[in-house]
């Protein structure tokens, strides 16, 4: 309890008070409250209403949406690959998994700058097929983001799922097949119930900090391609704005709370087909 | 209590059974990596029987169970359902339903929804769905549990749960993998003569795979007795429990004397005396069995195959006594109604129709 409160809701109530102060002239905090920066986050300026900021919470929220599901995607068979090797190997094949971690989430950014270099087989054959110009790079660009998200969070949908897939009781499996199953009905009734634990935890691990993420947008995905996480940063440094920054937090905490509940409910709501 | 009559066993069955339509096995066998799971099956099993492969764990039973399920698929041989074949056909096509040992039942699912899955998944209509499977939750005393979900369930409610959920499939053969061995005794008991019931009522195939010889004996129409990947004898509960072929099923289907001997004229002779038998064996050494309640115990010598021995240990078992005895060790099975003290010396008659020749 402790932890959590200096950790966290400190911190927090720190922000909701940040968010209703103002910027000074050179940048620093004063302590006029106002609810200026959430009208700002909400479009209205002087100028007039602007969908800027709604469009990068949006488009935010669908990239760590698009992240998660591709992952979720790829899990599946990654982890019934595993599952379904050798003892032995299994150690192996998750290793392969966690290695990435031991590098910094940066580095292994930029790595992917290496493999979408232009002089590389992935933008040779996409100039080829005319993707892009020739002696281009494959970056930036959306796909670029989602390649270096997908890779980032990747391991923590596998993990996790990986503990519930290597537990499934595959009597189920063969029960659902003796019953006529189709390959479908399959998985939605023996498999999906079954892993839903695993899959949970691997789905708020990468959601939410998906939401956040700025490291991967900013490298791989130029100016074009801002999102939340990056908007945050350049209130808190290159603009100098950290009211305004915290609004945006708070934002973004609000609309990651919202979907966990909505994920929630719907988790409990959910009647398999 | 089953009545067994005449030499195929299935005399008293209400259904006429029919061969063609019946599941034929051809020379299955199945190896998993370098163990040798199934070697040369065949079976004929007919329509409307009550089957049970009986062997020890590990025997193959299980494995030729899931053959039959279309769960494994054999690396040789031909599995024949009613004239057609379904070799290679995936459980998924095959009109062949089983009860798993640990149920597999659907923890997401409330029990109406569980019996309605195979119903479900070939698309059947709504009130098709809820006639059927009510009708069997109705047949299975199970018609207040629809809306609950596995977990709320005793053991043998489960069971029946998964009973219905395969049945309501119609199955031209239903299969049941060990589906008692969670149950407790009593239970257990009273589960088999129930499943017994329910056969002949339905007059549907089952095959039953257990490791257990009494409920073998007291469900099935015929059994086939599995051992290392093979069937070693097969036929009514009353050919293999007194007429066993050999020492591992006269050892696995109850107790059984087992006594060495050399052929001489008219009998054997043995560490305990001569033994006059029906048929003179076809080995000059070899062992003879008896089963424990077929040695009757008198005081005076008897006519034929009476030796003198002295009781070791007396067990009383309430509705019989069973006797440790020297020479032998012989067991006796006798009826509880004197006292036997260890020590005391009594007359034992191996007559010569309890005494079975065994294959070498």
């Amino acid at each position: 309890m402790l932890w959590l409160m200096v950790f966290l809701v400190l911190p927090g109530l720190v922000l909701i008070v940040v968010s209703f102060a103002s910027r000074g002239a050179y940048g620093q905090l004063e302590w006029e409250f106002t609810i200026e920066n959430y009208q700002r986050l909400a479009g209205f300026s002087l100028f007039g209403w602007t969908a800027d900021y709604i469009i990068i919470v949006f488009r935010s929220v669908w990239v760590a949406f698009v992240t998660t599901a591709v992952s979720v995607i790829l899990s599946y068979p990654l982890c019934f690959f595993i599952c379904t090797r050798a003892e032995r190997s299994r150690y192996f094949w998750l290793t392969l998994v966690i290695i990435p971690f031991w590098t910094n989430m940066v580095i292994r950014t930029y790595a992917w700058f290496l493999i979408l270099a232009p002089e590389l087989p992935l933008a040779k054959l996409a100039s080829y097929v005319g993707l892009i110009p020739a002696d281009a790079p494959l970056y930036p660009n959306a796909f670029a983001v989602y390649l270096g998200m997908v890779s980032m969070f990747l391991p923590f949908v596998t993990l996790p799922l990986y503990s519930s897939v290597e537990r499934l009781d595959w009597a189920l499996v063969e029960a659902a097949q003796d019953l006529y199953a189709s390959r479908v009905r399959v998985f939605m009734q023996a498999i999906l119930p079954q892993t839903l634990p695993g899959l949970s935890v691997g789905v708020i691990l990468t959601f939410v900090p998906a939401m956040g993420m700025f490291v991967v947008p900013d490298l791989l995905g130029g100016a074009k391609y801002m999102l939340v996480g990056n908007l945050i940063q350049q209130q808190f440094g290159a603009s100098r704005d950290w009211p305004f920054g915290a609004a945006i937090s708070m934002g973004l905490m609000i609309l990651t709370m919202i979907s966990l509940q909505l994920y929630r409910r719907r988790g409990k709501e959910i009647k398999f087909v | 209590m089953v009545v067994i009559s005449g030499p195929s066993g299935l005399g008293n069955s209400p259904m006429a059974t029919n061969k063609e339509k019946g599941l034929s096995i051809i020379n299955i066998d199945k190896r998993f990596a370098e163990v040798k799971a199934l070697t040369d099956v065949t079976l004929d099993i007919h329509e409307g029987e009550f089957f049970t492969l009986l062997g020890p764990s590990g025997c193959g039973k299980t494995t030729l169970l899931r053959i039959i399920a279309g769960l494994e698929l054999a690396d040789t041989g031909q599995v024949l359902l009613g004239g057609r074949d379904i070799t290679s056909l995936p459980a998924t096509k095959r009109q062949v339903n089983t009860v798993f040992q640990s149920y597999a039942l659907f923890p997401h699912l409330n029990i109406f929804e569980n019996v309605a899955f195979g119903l479900r998944s070939r698309k059947v209509a709504q009130q098709d769905v809820e006639s059927r499977v009510n009708r069997r939750l109705e047949m299975l005393g199970l018609e207040e549990m629809a809306d609950r979900y596995p977990h709320q369930l005793s053991g043998g409610q489960q069971q029946r749960v998964a009973l219905a959920r395969a049945l309501v499939n119609e199955p031209e053969v239903l299969l049941l993998d060990e589906p008692m061995s969670a149950l407790d005794a009593r239970l257990r008991a009273q589960v088999q003569v129930e499943l017994r019931r329910l056969q002949r009522k339905l007059g549907q195939t089952f095959i039953l795979v257990t490791h257990d010889q009494s409920e073998a004996l007291v469900v099935s129409d015929r059994i086939a007795v599995m051992n290392q990947g093979r069937i070693i004898q097969f036929g009514t509960p009353k050919e293999v429990y007194e007429q066993p072929r050999n020492q591992f099923v006269a050892e696995f289907l109850g107790a059984a004397n087992l006594i060495e001997g050399h052929r001489t004229n008219g009998g054997i002779n043995t560490d305990i005396g001569f033994l006059h038998l029906s048929s003179s064996p076809a080995w000059d050494k070899g062992t003879v069995a008896i089963r424990p309640e077929r040695i009757r115990i008198s005081d005076s010598p008897p006519d034929k195959n009476g030796i003198k021995a002295r009781i070791r240990e007396a067990i009383y078992r309430g509705t019989n006594i069973d006797l440790w005895l020297e020479p032998g060790p012989l067991r006796v099975r006798s009826p509880a109604l004197r006292n036997f003290e260890a020590g005391e010396e009594v007359w034992l008659e191996l007559p010569v129709e309890g005494l079975v020749i065994l294959d070498e």
